[in-house]
């Protein structure tokens, strides 16, 4: 079976949301959009209190190359716009709507029949995803269309499709391919489009066995498309991992993708892409698995965008007594909240409510120098040796020891014997470098 | 046996001697002349090369010295006057009359003002909870309270305060070698004048939000209303961002500003205390 | 460690679990006291480290070996090759090894003064004594004995693997020592590296030299068998803290810890050459360590 070679760890899977069939979250009252869902810069505002939207209106639109425009998920009048408290309990600008019905835009085709042909050219279809909005679907939030760009001297020979989902307890994407699979394979198509290429490859983790098994039924229907079985280890959802173990290519340091001929995107994404072009939808709504050990009835929702954090865990029966956190995203790259009314974004994959007991952090001793970190590194770093740096705040040497090839998978940490905080003083460490960098730059 | 002895013993000499002349030659030919005045500038400095000098240990500071041949801007934090005197007589000049600086935390969200809405569980550090969150608090400029400052602080002058939540800066041990400042994620530390008799007057707050959101998680916060900077006599408050701040180098200490601050967010430390009207804040930094 | 333990009761009777009682007590203590007075650090011992090199301390000196002088070895281990280096984690060299070597400069007639196995059971102060295998080895050479000769005096390997020789608690039974390292293999706390590569490395050199020439150099099986090897490799080389964090640093290291063992077997002054071996390679490992780095994901190979 297909796999990455360096590192890698397993966490239990967890996976107790996988049976649920994707249920809809009834709109809310009120929803919070935030101007800035997406990697690169917010996008600007062009509505005002007191106008009236459609859903799927356009109310933001993105800034420069790396952004990302923002729709209505509901129908109703703009209450304000103004900051609002996001999960991190920073403020962030946002659109604020109250809802009003459900009166979609009239370009938008609701039907659910599948529309298999696409009669679009390359560089409408790219110029289209741009339009609708597009961002990995991952959690990565990277602006869809851009990954779509092929610079000047490369040429794309693949399309991966990541069906992965390596974080535990998240089966957004494993519902959405065993109930939207041919929706998926025909957005798949059209990205091969935009892509200019011949073949594609899916790869989808062993613990998915009965979503494999459909993918590839229904590849058969398709031209050029080839699903692939991977080792269940984590991070082998993450964008370097996953090319590694299908194609057997390594991204050089520092590069794109496309360095090795091949361009990745989430299965939630190709989704995403089938109803922009297909049906005219902007991004505006998202499947969300809420679970965790206490919760009632762990579910995949499907949620506006805006919708607070608070209505989901409602909807599964409530936050359970013993709660401890509340994470946005899996336990590995997760960020603990600090305000569940926060609103569900476009990147929001999944919400974990962790108990007591789950949350509590073990006391940091010195490091014993086992090398554990070091085995497990999946970029081949030295986690130990980069953290130290971070915490001396030797920055020059930080970078030198490439601590901005850290893709943040947290393996380090959570092998970590002596429990020390490796990942946060890399993440503090890579903030500063990143800062060095850019006045370098400049 | 005898010759066996008598061979050890010239031969061990031998070498011994060899070694002496080589170590000589070896010493002469790569002797670095150095001024002998960094030597003696070195032995009057503190020696705990804390950097506050804003050079990397007190040698580097004694050879900046010594080479330049003067004291101007240069200044030794930790030995103070006492020591900058010695320094200048060895020298033959005149010591700079420097105002003595201490570090001075700009905020008091302790926990009876700023209380926790919500509880941080993970690695005690200040740089990982603003990276991560806005701190329990819910105020995104105010102290954290998790010890980056204490961690950094070489002469042990910084404590937590636990029923505060905020930290203590000594007034006899902090140097003002700004290990601190560097150290605050949120630059809430500033290095200020010790002031006469150790009184000091300075806006405990650097929250730059309009003042109805300050005050949502803060009740002592800046709302920048302005009223201070009417009132100082001698121009010595500025206002930008919502946030008032009184500049050290002119404020003379006259507490018209304290009085009129609507929220208490100025403080002022080891005056003596006025009976009449409501106590201004100092009970958060002793 | 629990079978060498058990075996070398069986072999050295009370002596055995006096000493090891001893180290480990006066481990823990030291630690306790220096933690807390010492370094000002919260004094917990409860990572158990203290107590490993306690018995590790134990298991490289005689059972006989008078209680204050373990006590003083054990005070040595955790003061000067732990604490004084700043704590857990931060030492360069194997405290119960520098704890061994001090004692064995300090008071070498007690060090090597090896008492004779299941003579002793009962008796606290030990009656009989007699020399290792190795040092019965070196002094015979020395004397000018032919190796034929030698091996006739020399126990049998049978002897050397199940413990039935004069020796350190650790050092007796090859057996009890393997047993306990294919455990620690098998839980995953240490890898195959180290012991493979210092074993391997053993077994070939004094192959060679074998090879060359057998009436000065006696075959691998004994040198594998004897002296401190297996609980070296097994134990003493592979504490995490003091050799390298990679694989390959650490093969490297295996090697290194094989060639200077044999190398002081044959040509030093001591019969025992894994000690100092592996001291010495401790000091290698921060360059090992910067050496031998992983190899990267996408590593370019020119830039």
């Amino acid at each position: 079976m297909k796999t990455f070679k360096l590192g890698g760890i397993h966490p239990e899977e967890n996976k107790i949301s996988a049976q649920q069939p994707i249920e809809v979250v009834p709109i809310p009252k009120t929803v919070f959009i935030p101007v800035s869902q997406h990697l690169g810069a917010p996008a600007k505002p062009i509505v005002e209190k007191g106008e009236v939207v459609k859903t799927g209106q356009l109310i933001a639109k993105g800034e420069g190359f790396i952004s990302a425009n923002v729709h209505s998920s509901v129908s109703g009048t703009v209450q304000k716009v103004e900051e609002i408290v996001d999960y991190s309990g920073y403020r962030r600008l946002s659109i604020v709507i109250d809802t009003n019905g459900d009166e979609w835009m009239d370009t938008i085709d609701r039907t659910t029949t599948l529309k298999k042909e696409c009669t679009l050219d390359s560089k409408a279809i790219v110029d289209k995803i741009n339009e609708m909005g597009i961002v990995g679907m991952g959690g990565a939030t990277f602006p869809s269309y851009v990954k779509l760009n092929v610079p000047q001297g490369h040429k794309a020979e693949y399309l991966l499709i990541n069906g992965v989902e390596c974080e535990p307890y998240l089966t957004s994407d494993h519902r959405l391919m065993l109930e939207k699979g041919r929706e998926i394979m025909v957005g798949i198509t059209i990205l091969m489009k935009a892509l200019m290429v011949t073949k594609a490859m899916i790869g989808i983790e062993n613990n998915k066995k009965d979503a494999f098994q459909l993918m590839t039924d229904l590849a058969a229907e398709f031209q050029d498309i080839t699903v692939h079985t991977l080792k269940v280890k984590y991070p082998q959802g993450a964008e370097k991992q996953l090319i590694k173990a299908l194609i057997n290519r390594e991204v050089p340091s520092g590069k794109l993708p496309i360095e090795v001929g091949c361009v990745v995107h989430n299965v939630g994404t190709a989704f995403a892409v089938y109803e922009a072009i297909q049906k005219n939808k902007p991004l505006f709504e998202r499947i969300v698995t809420v679970t965790g050990k206490s919760i009632k009835k762990p579910s995949n929702l499907l949620a506006r965008v805006g919708t607070s954090i608070s209505d989901l865990i409602a909807m599964t029966g409530g936050l359970p007594d013993d709660s401890g956190k509340i994470i946005s995203g899996g336990p590995m790259m997760g960020r603990a909240l600090s305000n569940a009314d926060a609103p569900i974004t476009k990147g929001t994959s999944g919400i974990l409510v962790m108990t007591e007991k789950e949350s509590k952090r073990v006391p940091v001793l010195n490091c014993i120098r086992c090398g554990r970190c070091v085995t497990v590194c999946a970029m081949g770093l030295e986690p130990f040796l980069l953290a130290k740096l971070a915490e001396n705040k030797v920055w020059e040497e930080a970078e030198a020891e490439h601590i901005m090839d850290c893709m943040e998978c947290g393996s380090c940490q959570y092998t970590c014997p002596s429990g020390r905080p490796l990942l946060d003083h890399v993440r503090v460490g890579k903030f500063e470098v990143a800062k060095i960098i850019r006045t370098r730059k400049n | 046996m005898n010759s066996t002895i008598l061979i050890a013993v010239v031969a061990m000499f031998a070498i011994g001697i060899t070694a002496a002349i080589i170590i000589y030659i070896v010493a002469q030919k790569f002797k670095v002349i150095e001024n002998p005045l960094i030597d003696e500038v070195v032995e009057l400095l503190p020696g705990a090369h804390c950097g506050g000098c804003g050079y990397p240990g007190c040698r580097a500071l004694a050879e900046t010295m010594v080479k330049r041949g003067s004291l101007e801007n240069l200044n030794c934090p930790v030995g103070g006057k006492e020591v900058m005197g010695q320094i200048a007589a060895l020298m033959g000049l005149v010591a700079e009359e420097k105002e003595p600086m201490i570090a001075v935390l700009r905020c008091s969200g302790s926990k009876l003002h700023a209380p926790d809405k919500v509880l941080y569980e993970g690695a005690s550090s200040c740089s990982f909870l603003h990276q991560l969150n806005v701190g329990e608090s819910g105020c995104p400029y105010g102290c954290l309270g998790q010890g980056d400052c204490v961690f950094s602080c070489k002469f042990d002058a910084i404590v937590i305060d636990d029923k505060t939540g905020l930290p203590v800066i000594d007034n006899e041990k902090c140097v003002a070698c700004g290990a601190c400042v560097k150290a605050c994620p949120r630059q809430i530390i500033e290095i200020r004048f010790k002031g006469k008799k150790d009184r000091r007057i300075y806006v405990s707050c650097v929250n730059k939000e309009k003042g109805g959101i300050a005050r949502k998680n803060c009740t002592v916060a800046c709302i920048g209303c302005g009223k201070c900077v009417k009132i100082c006599p001698f121009e010595a408050i500025t206002m930008e961002n919502n946030l008032a701040y009184i500049d050290f180098e002119k404020c003379k200490l006259c507490r018209k500003c304290v009085k009129e601050c609507p929220t208490n967010a100025i403080a002022e430390l080891n005056f003596p205390v006025i009976k009449e009207k409501a106590q201004p804040n100092t009970e958060v930094q002793a | 460690m629990l079978p060498a333990m058990l075996v070398s009761i069986w072999y050295f009777g009370i002596g055995a679990l006096t000493t090891t009682a001893v180290a480990v007590a006066t481990c823990v203590a030291a630690e306790y006291l220096m933690k807390k007075y010492l370094l000002n650090e919260d004094p917990s011992v409860s990572d158990g480290s203290a107590i490993i090199t306690g018995m590790l301390l134990s298991f490289n000196v005689p059972s006989s070996l008078p209680w204050w002088q373990t006590m003083l070895g054990a005070i040595f281990a955790i003061g000067v090759a732990k604490i004084a280096f700043g704590g857990l984690g931060k030492n360069l060299f194997n405290p119960a090894l520098v704890g061994r070597i001090f004692l064995l400069i300090s008071f070498p007639v007690n060090m090597t003064t090896w008492p004779v196995p299941l003579s002793n059971r009962w008796v606290l102060v030990d009656a009989l004594t007699g020399p290792t295998p190795l040092g019965q080895l070196k002094e015979g050479l020395a004397n000018g004995e032919t190796l034929t000769a030698l091996k006739a005096h020399l126990p049998a390997y049978q002897d050397m693997f199940m413990g039935q020789i004069g020796g350190s608690l650790g050092e007796v039974s090859a057996i009890a020592i393997i047993l306990g390292g294919l455990y620690m293999l098998y839980r995953g706390i240490i890898t195959w590296h180290i012991p493979a590569a210092y074993l391997l490395t053993v077994a070939a050199f004094t192959g060679i030299l074998y090879m060359i020439d057998p009436t000065h150099f006696i075959d691998p099986i004994f040198h594998l068998l004897a002296g401190g090897l297996m609980l070296g490799a097994f134990f003493m080389a592979t504490d995490m803290v003091t050799s390298p964090m990679t694989h390959k640093g650490m093969l490297v290291f295996g090697v290194g810890c094989g060639l200077l063992t044999v190398a002081i077997r044959n040509w030093g002054v001591y019969p025992e050459g894994v000690s100092f071996a592996i001291l010495i390679m401790n000091a290698f490992v921060p360059l090992i360590n910067k050496a031998f780095k992983p190899k990267r994901f996408g590593e370019v190979a020119h830039g």
